[in-house]
């Protein structure tokens, strides 16, 4: 035993002297990483210094009026989306959770069919709704009608669009909030019931909020699917950010750089849309595990400080 | 001699086709404390769960206060009552289960103010009134701002008492309250359940700790395969059982 050790145990315990303990050297890790940052390095170069990006075209048409305005049109649609989405998967998710036989198999029915057909088939279905059915008339089933629409006057190219994306979401929020609802423990709707809580409550104030814990993430996922998927709706020329785009690029036929545009606001959009949903999570976690994690701003404070 | 809160006749109940109740007979008066003991699978938990309707029975009857429960008779038949009706009764009957099921995303307050503001119409003030003056008694004033996993399970469990209490029930059923805790743990809310019984709670009570039951519990019920084999004061059935069966069980658990 060092005599010079503040730490030093009393002499009658311990004779013999402490050993340092020194790690495993991995000296494969130092090149792998070397090697790795070698290849990043020369791409990020070639991407810099490659005229045919033409990173000046970005730069000039990046906040473009009509690129914006494109922009603008994916959010509000990437929005739409998923509220409506997610309220009718709820629903879907509900009924799958419902003891009635009949509700359960049209539940199951929703989900099987809009998640087999491909978003763009879906889409064109809408937009051709007329074909299929000229007019659409409300009223008493297999009775009069009360008022009659011609369905392509209905249902333009955007009301077939948010149609169309909104029943796709729909199939998947189902699962993903049917997927949350029976992660919680059957104790926790007991403990409720025995409260003397009706059923409509305990979903409310019981289930959903712990059930938000694995509904975030997925439904994280769902969300930055659907803010790219939204660029299927240019086939149906309705103005999104893709679009905008390749408006500009079939005048000037500067494909690559507009394609930047759009790429580099989808990468902007879902990096915003991630530390969101990191946010929203840690608001879910409070009460799962003894103390939260500090956020990595409240970490740079702390070491700032 | 007080009046019959619970008066439990006839009782069948199976899962399946699997018997767990084979006609049970049980009656708790008023402001006494009912110690259930018997081996595990005997149906314990499953007769504490047929007093609040968490099951559906298959024959026979459950009375709480003169009222059936989950059921009313008519034409000599029994038809299950409506969800409403039984939320109500259930409202009237505390439960803590062997697991505590805090509601682990609501802090301890929120935890016990939930069902009296939801289901009662308590308004917030006095739900939060009620519940400080619950949170004290078990012991854990000062920690309403807890959440249930930055508690011990003996806390938890204290903290389910308080939730149940909230609710001012006339009876308070217990199901293997300690059961899951870790020994050193059991001791503190087994005297938050004696106080209860002091104060003059009806209590059925599920459990294998044979000490509470000879101290607190008025009666004892030995149940074993689904049957009351034989009941009476601890006092006798611990220390004198009547039957085999009873006497097996005792030299196996004490």
């Amino acid at each position: 035993m060092t005599a010079s050790t503040d730490l030093a145990p009393p002499p009658t315990t311990r004779t013999a002297p402490v050993d340092t303990v020194v790690p495993l050297r991995r000296p494969g890790r130092w090149v792998s990483a070397a090697l790795v940052l070698v290849v990043l390095a020369a791409a990020v170069r070639s991407i810099v210094t490659n005229d045919a990006f033409q990173w000046d075209v970005v730069a000039e048409y990046f906040t473009a009026d009509v690129v914006l305005r494109g922009l603008g049109t994916t959010l509000w649609l990437t929005v739409l989306t998923l509220v409506l989405g997610f309220a009718l998967g709820t629903a879907l998710a509900v009924l799958r959770l419902s003891g009635n036989p009949v509700l359960v198999g049209v539940s199951w029915g929703y989900v099987w069919v809009f998640r087999s057909v491909p978003m763009l088939v879906q889409l064109l279905f809408w937009f051709n709704i007329g074909a299929l059915y000229p007019t659409l008339s409300f009223g008493i089933p297999f009775g009069p009608d009360f008022v009659s629409v011609s369905s392509t006057n209905l249902v333009g190219p955007t009301a077939a669009v948010v149609i169309g994306l909104t029943l796709h979401e729909a199939a998947y929020a189902a699962e993903i909030v049917r997927g949350g609802v029976v992660s919680v423990e059957q104790g926790q709707v007991e403990a409720a019931l025995a409260l003397g809580m009706g059923r409509g409550r305990i979903l409310r104030r019981i289930v959903l909020p712990q059930a938000m814990r694995s509904i975030v993430p997925a439904a994280g996922n769902a969300l930055i699917g659907t803010l790219k998927g939204t660029s299927v709706v240019s086939v149906l020329a309705v103005q999104d950010l893709l679009f905008s785009v390749q408006l500009i690029y079939n005048r000037n036929y500067l494909i690559i750089p507009l394609l930047l545009v759009a790429t580099v606001w989808y990468v902007v959009v879902t990096s915003v849309l991630s530390a969101a949903q990191y946010y929203v999570e840690r608001y879910y976690a409070r009460g799962a595990a003894r103390a939260l994690p500090p956020t990595p701003w409240q970490r740079l404070k702390g070491r700032l400080r | 001699m007080s009046a019959a809160l619970v008066r439990i006749s006839d009782l069948h109940k199976s899962y399946g086709i699997t018997p767990v109740l084979r006609g049970v007979d049980l009656e708790v008066r008023q402001g006494e404390v009912t110690c259930v003991i018997g081996p595990s699978g005997s149906g314990k938990s499953t007769l504490l769960r047929c007093v609040n309707h968490l099951e559906k029975i298959n024959a026979g009857e459950v009375e709480v206060d003169g009222e059936l429960i989950g059921y009313r008779r008519r034409r000599g038949r029994l038809h299950e009552l409506k969800d409403r009706a039984i939320t109500r009764q259930r409202a009237a009957i505390g439960m803590v289960s062997q697991n505590f099921n805090l509601f682990p995303h609501l802090t301890v307050l929120e935890n016990v103010i939930e069902a009296p503001m939801g289901v009662l119409g308590l308004g917030r003030a006095e739900a939060v009134a009620r519940a400080t003056e619950l949170v004290a008694r078990v012991g854990l004033a000062g920690r309403e701002s807890s959440y249930p996993r930055q508690l011990s399970g003996g806390q938890q469990q204290r903290i389910a008492i308080a939730r149940a209490l909230a609710m001012e029930p006339k009876l308070m059923l217990f199901d293997e309250p300690t059961s899951a805790l870790d020994p050193e743990l059991v001791g503190e809310v087994l005297a938050v359940m004696a106080d209860l019984a002091e104060a003059g709670m009806t209590m059925v009570v599920v459990t294998h700790e044979m000490a509470f039951a000879r101290q607190v519990a008025d009666t004892v019920v030995f149940l074993d395969e689904g049957r009351v084999v034989e009941s009476g004061p601890p006092g006798e059935l611990l220390v004198a059982p009547r039957h085999a069966r009873t006497r097996e069980f005792l030299a196996r658990v004490l």
